[in-house]
């Protein structure tokens, strides 16, 4: 194993599929020349030329769009937006083209495609610069979508996402880049799309979680136990496919359930985990499942609001707290 | 109404033109081609009418001397790329009549195994590359192509057709400066019929001489009489090679006449009915064509004659071959869903069920 940040073990494994196949490029605005806004293609352009990492112009549904036609001639594109919320002008190439292509065309082309965006806020950024749109995506059949946790998992699925033959949306984190962790060295390792993880086993409530939320969660996990509280973690690491029998298994092990999610409360990936539960685990609940998202407000500026309409620890022990009481209380 | 009054930049010559430097099989094909087109889409109409077809239904009457002009100057290598209005374009690029038909029809012999319809019809053999049924959505994917060829060094160009009113859309504009800017082997086909649905083109573009449209990206831009099959396919032949040979993109603009409604469901309630009538007449690029070719001896009444019923022969076959093909099972719903296998995702036995439910009568 070796230890590196989330932020390198995405560089690296961009690194090695670019020298493993001649038909991945990279693809994005300031990915090259700039070395990448987040720095996570830091060095590639220089190590692979511009001909394989390639300098776009703001033109996201242009360059998305142009990623997924080369992708059905044979190319293996991998497309960098800068951020989720800047995804919003591509979204009619991603969900009307990308994810219809094979299957209403009856099989005849593939769109081997990866889109990897980060998701979620960080600092002030404030309304537009803060979102979490993954459940837009995770909506859509025909996509892939997946949205790592940990150095170790953004390896596993990234190698996964690169060699697969179907659209990928890649979810990353700006607040995770600088996260360390360990990473397999075998040079033959992936992590299967559409599997989810219990992170941490535990038996009085599952915690259900990905990406930048899962971390959360795994410290409060943590904390609690030191109260006696045994939380169980299970990490969704997709989102679509969504295994949901993971977190059938794990509610109906612990009876009690709680989703913690960084995008809005309604309609959110959250609501889609409290509908498998209770359709898959209702007679093991001691408890309604309760979820921990954000404040459903335009993500305002200033510093206290900004805090408090994020979901973070304190929200989600209360949310633990309250469940084993087996409390039927509406959490906001 | 006279001739459309957009006039070519190149091409439109007038009838007893010179064709003494043509095939004169190859114009014979032509020909049997554009009315193969005229026949298909009329059949089409009427089978839509008698409810074998359903969804949105757009025909490419009146476009048939655009596409087989267009298709007479691309090569295998070269990959297509169309809106929705593409039936007329699938069959000129050499996939037959039957699956077309049996697409239409929504059966599993269809070009998309039933799974598209009319809107999204494709063949991977052809470079085909679908019907697009969101406005613009064609262009982005076209230019992508492109610029595959281009990364793996293959030869041959991308056609990417559209109508009049997709030049308005912003995918238009990023597609335009990324094949310039990038030098891609693209051709942008404006399929200039007048209308976006009841929109007129100067009610819809600020710049409606479309051609000129890629100033912005300094993308060299031509119109052409799209009636004129020799005009079309010159025009293509000249635009073909300068994308294949030095990698530039350009548009052509191919002017027609709509013969009907937007789709087969609108009853053009917009129009002037005598004017279109006229506008038919003036513009339809089969009896004119038969009329060059009968005046320089290439063809007669005979000829004429046998080419109609053999044609007719051939749709009514493309008919019966969609009639008497299976409909796509519904055990078979989740095929397609993913090439790459995955967990967690329903599939064969899931299909079963809702199979089974079905026939609970659902
Ligand atoms: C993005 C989008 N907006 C609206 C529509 C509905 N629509 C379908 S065809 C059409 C008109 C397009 O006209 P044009 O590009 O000239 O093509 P034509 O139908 O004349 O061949 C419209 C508005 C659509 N399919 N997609
Ligand atoms: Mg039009």
């Amino acid at each position: 194993m070796a230890i590196m940040t989330y932020r390198q073990a995405l560089n690296d494994t961009l690194g090695e599929e670019l020298a493993r196949d001649s038909n991945v490029v990279l693809m994005g605005e300031e990915i090259g020349k700039f070395q990448g806004s987040y720095r996570i293609t830091e060095g590639l352009q220089s190590e692979f030329g511009k001909h394989r990492v390639v300098d776009t112009p703001i033109a996201e549904e242009g360059f998305v769009g142009l990623a997924v036609g080369a992708a059905m001639l044979g190319m293996r594109p991998i497309v960098e937006i800068m951020t989720i919320n800047f995804i919003l002008v591509a979204i009619d190439q991603i969900v009307n083209h990308a994810s219809k292509i094979h299957y209403m065309f009856g099989g005849q082309v593939r769109v081997p495609l990866v889109i990897r965006t980060p998701s979620g806020g960080v600092g002030q950024l404030a309304a537009t610069h803060s979102q979490s749109f993954e459940n837009w995506f995770a909506y859509c059949p025909g996509l892939k979508v997946v949205a790592p946790a940990t150095p170790y998992d953004v390896k596993g699925l990234m190698r996964s996402a690169v060699r697969d033959d179907d659209p990928v949306i890649f979810i990353e984190s700006l607040a995770l880049y600088d996260t360390k962790g360990e990473v397999p060295r075998d040079e033959d390792y992936t992590l299967p799309i559409g599997v989810a993880e219990v992170k941490r086993a535990g038996t009085d409530v599952t915690v259900v979680s990905y990406s930048r939320m899962t971390v959360v969660a795994l410290q409060v996990a943590q904390n609690l136990a030191q109260e006696g509280i045994s939380v169980e973690v299970v990490d969704l690491r997709s989102l679509r496919p969504l295994d949901r029998t993971t977190i059938i298994e794990s509610v109906k092990k612990t009876n009690r359930a709680v989703v913690l999610e960084e995008d809005w409360y309604s309609y959110g990936i959250g609501a889609e985990i409290a509908a498998t539960i209770q359709e898959g685990a209702f007679d093991y609940l001691d408890a309604p499942v309760l979820r921990v998202a954000g404040v459903e407000v335009p993500l305002p500026y200033a510093a206290k609001l900004s805090q408090a309409s994020k979901p973070g620890a304190p929200d989600l022990i209360r949310a633990i707290k309250r469940v084993l009481e087996g409390g039927k209380q509406w959490p906001k | 109404m006279a001739k459309r009054t957009n006039q070519p930049t190149t091409g439109a010559e007038p009838a007893g033109r010179d064709l003494s430097s043509e095939n004169p099989q190859e114009l014979q094909q032509y020909y049997a081609q554009m009315l193969l087109l005229r026949r298909f889409e009329e059949r089409t109409s009427e089978m839509y009418t008698k409810a074998k077809i359903g969804g949105y239904c757009h025909l490419n009457l009146g476009e048939e001397a655009t596409i087989v002009g267009l298709m007479a100057a691309l090569t295998p290598a070269d990959y297509i790329f169309t809106n929705y209005r593409e039936h007329g374009y699938i069959i000129a690029r050499g996939v037959a009549p039957g699956p077309v038909m049996a697409e239409l029809f929504g059966k599993e012999t269809g070009v998309s195994r039933g799974r598209g319809g009319s809107m999204h019809l494709f063949d991977a053999t052809a470079h085909f590359m679908g019907g697009y049924a969101i406005v613009g959505g064609q262009l982005p994917l076209a230019t992508g192509a492109a610029y595959a060829l281009k990364y793996q060094g293959k030869p041959g160009v991308v056609v990417c057709q559209m109508g009049d009113a997709t030049t308005n859309i912003g995918a238009w504009h990023e597609s335009l400066n990324l094949a310039a800017l990038w030098d891609l082997p693209v051709i942008f086909l404006v399929v200039n019929n007048g209308y976006g649905m009841g929109t007129t083109v100067d009610e819809g573009a600020a710049e409606p001489d479309l051609y000129k449209r890629g100033c912005a990206f300094r993308m060299h831009g031509e119109r052409v009489d799209g009636t004129d099959v020799l005009a079309m396919r010159d025009a293509t032949r000249r635009l073909r090679e300068r994308a294949e040979q030095e990698k530039k993109p350009a548009i052509l603009e191919a002017v027609s006449f709509r013969f009907r409604g937007h789709s087969v469901i609108d009853s053009d309630r917009y129009r002037d009915p005598e004017a279109v009538k006229q506008g038919r007449n003036a513009n339809d690029p089969l009896p004119h064509f038969a009329h060059q070719l009968v005046l320089a001896g290439v063809v007669d009444d005979a000829w004429l004659k046998a080419t109609a019923s053999r044609i007719d022969q051939e749709v009514q076959e493309a008919i019966d071959f969609a009639e008497h093909s299976p409909n796509p099972k519904i055990e078979d719903l989740f095929d397609y869903m993913y090439a790459t296998p995955v967990p967690n995702t329903p599939g064969r036995a899931e299909a079963a069920i809702i199979a089974q439910n079905a026939q609970g009568g659902r």
